[in-house]
């Protein structure tokens, strides 16, 4: 038998991203015994990548700005398929999250005045991301990080050990969440990366912040950690999905070198001024600007240059439209014949910023690009195209406690799903992950204080037989191979313009990669065993990869992260319908179910926030609010 | 285009391992990283490989590329000849758990001793800095924790015994960070020379010499540190005012 480490908590966090680290800092505010379970080492994860800021009303650089209009703005770039009760406590609550990291230590860009500066960003009607360059994601992880290291000298202090109330479990990762009786959650079984030996934590409450999905395709901008593990082990254990479909495709990721290929280029390169243009040299986004945003955006070049002056007097350049317009355009382009030389468009920030301004606004994007392309930015334009970046559904949660439909499970940041509606704007992701991190570790300390567990040794045995079974299997296939497939298959079929007849042969083909991913064989020591890690995190990845396929199928309309080529128009109908993902059955063989739920009808309060002729473009006639009020 | 690439790869655990020779293809614009990456998805499935964002910003895939520390993912194949023999090596300063990745738990261990950021009695929106004032400790703070300073650096590169007594070129930059942070109220200063060893740091500049975010840790963390160190202790104008009183010593802040 497998010798298996026994622990007890009161909380475990899975992720140690932002909205992980962030909820584990709450429970152990909280007074509970925390768990924090990273698939990599302490401060390496994909938060990293997130560079252009925090989006938070603070006002400190357009006083106008204030949580409605944040609100507004995360509605419409989401196209009101938000959760709305989401959206509002995050534009609420975010500015607090930001101060709170600066009282951590964390250094932002500052103000004339000394306060912390804002930039602009697509979709954001005033300057609203803090940010540090453009590494803000660093900043947030480290100031985090260095919380936590701070919670624990504390601990040190008083009971001479760092690791009393608040211990990191580096590189080690869950492969099954563990139910009771009754159903509720009442542990996690994993195992740990460099030994392979496994651990089961006993504990009442599991938050989840694994973040995303992106792995699941071949151009992503994602590390290798994204493999939808929190996605797949909600699946699993019973809890519920909702709208899988919308993933956003990043506009600008690197094209080339192939190696790089899928590397993000941030949007603060357009909010800092920088084009996008197209073989013939146009600034062809003035082409592609929608009728819901047709007010608010610039029609000539002019009048967009004139606002990065004087926005109050002049409308926005469309190179800042929301992620998904963007993304379509360049899409567009590149197969209307007018695309760079390896598929992409040009980015041009060289012809509209000093050199000098580039490198200090831009210092990671300068060197990513000299070190990886050869591409000096100061001096000629970069090559880009969309990437697979972020998934907008995902677990679904109330809004309030970030607690799953499973006793003893929540869920925050990218792995949560409703916040962010069809489309995320840039800088949300960050302030994300500090509002709803810390509601979700507010939350399961909370329940955690009233519910004890203990965990049936029959659960145990089956999370290990399962972990152990590429191990048994012989002459099975190589993972590399059918993860190298599965990627294909999602970046042909389940891309960013989809169809019917694509759709359905998707879902075959992952059938079929499902029976290969149960075959798959690995041998050797389980010592840091990088093939036997992946075998695992295949199961993840085509169950949520079937998800995505089939709620994709099922949406017969194009909103946000969801474009259908042969439904291309936006439905007030469809708006009102939440797609819920369920296993039929809780086995790893149980096959995905999918049904509509409708959604919640808007506050009064929150509704009164928009015109009624702006709403009108999104909702049913039934539900906007009559006239008179 | 593509072309073979002769590559040697440490493998081993337990202490014991050697040098293996791979031939692997290597397409244009790929960085060493691609080269491991496609080992282990055809000859070596279980080949040890740290690696997270493969874009130079997590630190994650430090190793020593013939010999010279780097992060594998900003290492294009480009600077090598055809013909060259690549050679992959674990960090040499921390201890190998399989393959090229290595028990770095010794820098965790010294992060854990540096006194956290102290903000007084500032709440929490009320912080007011400059710009000009931040950028010092910003600089710093640009750092992906990849290690590779505190594995180039010759104090403890070869010197197991001197690891207790030195917290290597990352951390005594921390310090130098919160030390130069504006709003923070602490001194670390004494426990920076006592406790993290910055007297060991003959400055040579090996640490700015590998750091891939170019990070001038001698010039701007490390001499600086020392100045203000020495200013603390030895200043004799700052000695005598202690001693009568009219300049008031700080706390020290002691090792957390």
């Amino acid at each position: 038998m497998t010798e298996i480490e026994r622990l007890q908590y009161d909380v475990v966090v899975i992720g140690a991203g932002g909205a992980g680290l962030r909820a584990a800092i709450e429970a152990r505010l909280q007074g509970k015994k925390t768990a924090i379970i990273s698939k990599s080492l302490f401060g390496k994860a994909h938060t990293v990548m997130a560079e252009g800021g925090a989006a938070a009303a603070m006002g400190n650089v357009n006083a106008n700005d204030n949580w409605q209009v944040h609100f507004r703005d995360t509605m419409r770039g989401g196209k009101f398929l938000n959760n709305w009760r989401m959206a509002e406590l995050h534009a609420k609550e975010a500015p607090d999250r930001i101060w709170e990291l600066e009282a951590w230590g964390a250094i932002f860009d500052r103000t004339k005045e000394g306060k912390i500066s804002q930039r602009n960003f697509g979709g954001h009607q005033y300057p609203r991301l803090a940010h540090v360059g453009d590494r803000t994601g660093l900043e947030l992880i480290r100031t985090c990080q260095q919380k936590i290291v701070s919670l624990q000298q504390e601990d040190y202090r008083e009971f001479g050990d760092y690791d009393a109330k608040l211990r990191v479990f580096a590189e080690t990762t869950v492969t099954r969440l563990l139910k009771d009786a009754e159903g509720k959650i009442c542990g996690v079984f994993a195992y740990i990366r460099e030994t392979g030996k496994f651990v089961v934590i006993e504990t009442p409450a599991v938050v989840l912040a694994t973040g995303g999905i992106g792995k699941s395709f071949k151009v992503t901008s994602n590390s290798w950690e994204y493999t939808g593990d929190g996605h797949a082990l909600a699946l699993l254990a019973g809890a519920s999905l909702i709208n899988m479909e919308v993933v956003q495709f990043h506009p600008t990721g690197m094209v080339w070198p192939p190696s790089v290929k899928g590397i993000l280029v941030t949007e603060s390169v357009r909010g800092d001024g920088g084009v996008l243009k197209n073989s013939d040299g146009k600034r062809f986004m003035f082409d592609y600007v929608p009728d819901v945003f047709k007010d608010q955006y610039a029609t000539t070049e002019e009048e967009g240059d004139r606002w990065y002056e004087d926005a109050d007097n002049n409308r926005r350049p469309p190179e800042l439209l929301p992620r998904d317009e963007v993304a379509r355009a360049i899409n567009s382009e590149v197969k209307a014949g007018r695309g760079s030389p390896h598929g992409g468009v040009f980015l041009d920030i060289a012809s509209r910023l000093k050199p000098e301004q580039v490198i200090k606004r831009l210092p990671s994007m300068h060197h990513q690009f000299k070190e990886l392309a050869d591409v000096d930015i100061t001096a000629e334009p970069m090559e880009v195209g969309p990437t697979c970046h972020y998934v907008m559904g995902g677990v679904e949660v109330d809004p309030d406690t970030a607690a799953a439909l499973i006793p003893g499970l929540f869920a925050a940041g990218e792995v949560s799903g409703g916040m962010h509606g069809s489309n995320r704007l840039g800088g949300n992701s960050l302030s994300d992950l500090l509002v709803f991190g810390r509601r979700a570790g507010e939350g399961a300390a909370e329940y955690a204080s009233e519910v004890t567990v203990t965990v049936p040794e029959s659960e145990v045995e089956a999370a290990m037989a399962e972990a152990l079974a590429p191990y048994d299997r012989e002459g099975g296939e190589n993972p590399y191979a059918v993860h190298q497939e599965l990627q294909q298959t999602m970046n042909d079929l389940v891309g960013i313009i989809r169809r019917e007849e694509e759709l359905e042969q998707a879902i075959e083909a992952l059938g079929k990669l499902r029976e290969r991913v149960a075959n798959v064989s690995v041998q050797g020591g389980r010592g840091y065993h990088p093939g036997w890690h992946l075998a695992l995190d295949l199961r993840n990845m085509v169950l949520v990869s079937e998800c995505v396929a089939k709620a994709a199928l099922e949406r017969q309309e194009s909103r946000g992260g969801h474009t259908r080529d042969d439904y291309p128009a936006m439905s007030p109908e469809w708006r009102k319908v939440n797609l819920v993902c369920r296993l039929a059955s809780e086995g790893a063989d149980g096959f995905v179910e999918l049904k509509r739920q409708e959604m919640e009808p808007m506050r009064e309060d929150l509704i009164g926030l928009f015109e009624v002729d702006e709403l009108k473009k999104y909702l049913t006639e039934g539900e906007l609010p009559s006239e008179e009020n | 285009m593509g072309y073979k690439a002769k590559f040697r790869v440490w493998r081993g655990d337990g202490g014991e391992g050697e040098l293996k020779d791979y031939t692997v293809e290597v397409n244009e614009g790929e960085v060493v990283l691609d080269a491991i990456h496609r080992l282990q998805a055809t000859e070596a499935p279980d080949l040890a490989v740290r690696w997270n964002c493969k874009a130079g910003k997590c630190g994650s895939c430090s190793a020593e590329v013939n010999g010279r520390p780097r992060l594998m993912c900003m290492t294009r194949m480009s600077t090598f000849e055809e013909d060259e023999t690549v050679t992959v090596t674990p960090m040499r300063t921390f201890p190998v758990i399989r393959d090229l990745v290595t028990d770095v738990s010794y820098n965790y261990e010294k992060a854990r001793e540096v006194p956290s950021f102290d903000g007084g009695d500032v709440k929490p929106g009320e912080f007011r800095m400059q710009q000009v004032d931040v950028e010092r400790s910003q600089e710093f703070r640009k750092c992906i924790e990849c290690f590779l300073c505190n594995n180039t650096c010759h104090v403890i590169r070869d010197h197991e015994e001197n690891k207790e007594h030195f917290a290597g070129p990352r951390f005594l930059m921390r310090v130098a960070e919160l030390e130069m942070h504006p709003a923070d109220v602490a001194d670390r200063r004494q426990i920076a020379q006592d406790d993290f060893g910055l007297g060991y740091c003959n400055i040579t500049k090996c640490c700015t010499d590998v750091c891939p975010e170019h990070i001038k840790i001698t010039d701007n963390a490390l001499i600086p540190m020392k100045e203000r160190v020495v200013g603390r202790r030895y200043d004799p104008l700052v000695w005598l005012g202690s001693k009568i009183g009219v300049v008031k010593r700080g706390k020290e802040t002691p090792k957390a």
